[in-house]
């Protein structure tokens, strides 16, 4: 496993080694603290905002940061920290409802093409597979210069983006398990499909599904947050935080921290996330060792 | 000898031309899921019944969507890529110019991400574990898991607003000297390059290691070969392959990246042209930007596989 075993490396890595276990949940769990953080305001955000939304409250338009407005304005002079505020729900919920669809339908799906294999494993993976070669952000210009952009599009729009990556991944891990002398027990037993996927497979990929779901979601948010920015996600007068950008994208020659704010409020979330999935595993291997 | 290697890449060029069938199926058919009549639209609501029929008729609209689709196909096939409905002109010539400007933008992104990236990942992976490497890792997470206007955005923050060293967002059309053509460049090629380095270090570094894993670099170093010698003359003639293929792979991330680019810095490449379709709904024009952008993206994860399948010796 450790190929820099030269001298010079032995020394951290021991002193890493030691550490690593209290560390990394120490990281982890800084991640984890932000999701909860954003997931709170995204369900309390309209009973903690400062002022109304819609309301332009500052005489003054990209205003500084000041003891009234925490964040500034915005380009109409309304409170920026406010508007970051409601868009947490927009961002983390249509993220949230397109990645539980997305995973749900890629990873049932994975699992059936594992199992069942033969022509329906080759269709699937083969369809999946093409609708993969499609990049992201187009698939998305395309559907939303076809049927218009609305918040059930969006999400519908973004879960198909990202179902063929979790087919793959799902399928690749139920493969493997499907290989495994319970799986056959349970087939001679006379389990059926249902079974066999419910309670042998499913508990068994159930974690790297998991980490995976929370890689996708980052994916999502970012796919959702330029296509806002393109003027093709969320459209006003809800705003998320790809399109507070945008809406204020007119302050960036100013450094109006109208501009920041949104993009550092996606950039928490995102590495966060990332933060909480790279050292779960190795909080987890660490215990069992 | 050659048979494996040349069955291998044949089928995964036939598997991609029949992604490509796909592909533009879903294209054409997203496309005229548009709610409401195409020639009614044209013609505002106050046409003639008769002329929507006329034009209906003129427009093929009146066909079954399969035959319009094959119609398309063959117009494709001929180098007619249709009339924009916004200005009447054909889309090929909206497109040529565009189609060269966005090209350039990539290949001198290109020029500049690949030796930057595969500096970075190599050495990166060479001193696994070591304060540079994680500085390296560190960096590089941060690039990718923040959005690609956010990295346009902060770029211009610190080139435009703090140093004062460019332009901020207003770029002319007319390039006249040298600098000019540099101003016009300068930000679109560092935002790009940030964004597909970040994505290429990550792959070269972990290609890199794999190589470093394999049993034999394990040998070379126990026989008691330098560190420089193990990875110059054992591992990186064997991770040639991965490394060529991850560069390939990220290129592709120029795709994705190009789109938010050229829309932020008003580039006039093919990427804002679409975007601009998208608003007046100019389906002739969103369709053969999207097909082109497919293609391209088809062509480099294609060629990343081909190059997988020929660098494996295993198959010679």
């Amino acid at each position: 496993m450790t190929m820099t075993t030269s001298s010079t490396s032995t020394s951290p890595s021991r002193k890493s080694g030691t550490r690593s276990g209290y560390r990394f949940n120490i990281v982890g769990m800084i991640g984890l603290a932000i999701i909860l953080f954003w997931a709170l305001i995204a369900i309390f955000a309209p009973v903690i905002i400062p002022y109304p939304v819609g309301e332009i409250v500052d005489v003054d338009y990209f205003g500084p940061l000041s003891r009234e407005f925490w964040f500034g304005s915005d380009y109409l002079g309304r409170d920026m920290f406010s508007r970051i505020l409601m868009g947490a729900r927009y961002t983390v919920g249509i993220s949230l409802a397109a990645v539980t669809i997305a995973c749900f339908s890629g990873v049932v799906l994975g699992m059936i093409a594992a199992v069942a294999g033969g022509w329906l494993d080759t269709l699937l993976s083969r369809f999946l597979d093409a609708l993969n070669s499609i990049p992201g952000k187009l698939f998305g210009l395309v559907v939303v210069a076809a049927v218009g952009s609305s918040i059930p599009v969006l999400i519908l729009t973004l879960s198909v983006i990202y179902i063929p990556g979790s087919y793959r991944f799902a399928r690749a891990l139920a493969v493997n398990i499907n290989a495994m002398d319970f799986i056959t027990v349970a087939r001679i037993r006379g389990e059926n499909t249902f079974y066999l996927i419910r309670s042998e497979i499913l508990p068994n990929i159930a974690g790297p599904v998991l980490a995976d779901l929370g890689l996708r979601f980052v994916f999502i948010v970012l796919l959702l947050s330029g296509l806002s920015f393109l003027g093709l996600g969320v459209q006003p007068p809800y705003a998320d935080w790809g399109a507070l950008v945008r809406e204020n994208i007119g302050g960036l020659p100013f450094g109006a921290p109208a501009v920041m704010f949104p993009s550092l409020a996606i950039a928490s979330l995102t590495i966060s996330v990332n933060l909480l999935i790279d050292n779960l595993p190795q909080k987890i291997r660490d215990r069992s060792e | 000898m050659n048979n494996p290697v040349l069955s291998l890449v044949l089928s995964r060029l036939l598997i991609a031309v029949v992604t490509l069938l796909i592909v533009s199926f879903a294209v054409f058919f997203a496309t005229t899921l548009l709610p409401g009549d195409t020639a009614t639209i044209l013609l505002g609501q106050a046409a003639t019944p008769e002329a929507v029929a006329g034009l209906r008729a003129a427009m093929h609209l009146d066909e079954p969507a399969l035959l319009r689709f094959l119609r398309w196909i063959v117009g494709l096939l001929h180098g007619d890529l249709g009339t924009s409905y916004a200005n009447e002109m054909p889309v090929a010539d909206l497109i040529a110019g565009r189609f060269i400007n966005t090209l350039k933008l990539a290949g001198v992104t290109a020029l500049f991400s690949v030796p930057i990236a595969l500096t970075l990942g190599i050495t990166a992976a060479m001193l696994r574990g070591s304060l540079y490497d994680r500085i390296v890792t560190v960096l590089t997470i941060g690039v990718i898991s923040v959005p690609e206007f956010m990295v346009a955005t902060s770029a211009v923050l610190i080139f435009a607003v703090y140093l004062k060293w460019l332009p901020a967002l207003s770029f002319a059309n007319e390039i006249h000297t040298v600098s000019e053509m540099l101003r016009v460049y300068a930000m679109p090629v560092i935002t790009l390059t940030f964004v597909v380095s970040a994505q290429m270090i990550r792959m070269t570094r972990a290609a890199v290691i794999e190589t470093l894993n394999t049993p034999y670099v394990e040998m070379a170093l126990l026989k008691g070969a330098s560190r420089s010698r193990i990875v110059f003359r054992h591992a990186l003639p064997n991770a040639l392959g991965p490394i060529v293929n991850a560069v390939a792979l990220s290129l592709s991330y120029l795709l994705g990246g190009v789109i938010i680019v050229e829309t932020i810095f008003n580039y006039p490449g093919i990427a804002k042209l679409m975007v601009d379709a998208v608003a007046t709904r100019d389906l002739p024009l969103i369709q053969s930007c999207a097909m082109i952008f497919c293609v391209g993206y088809l062509f480099l994860i294609t060629a990343a596989d081909i190059i997988a399948i020929l660098s494996n010796p295993r198959l010679r």
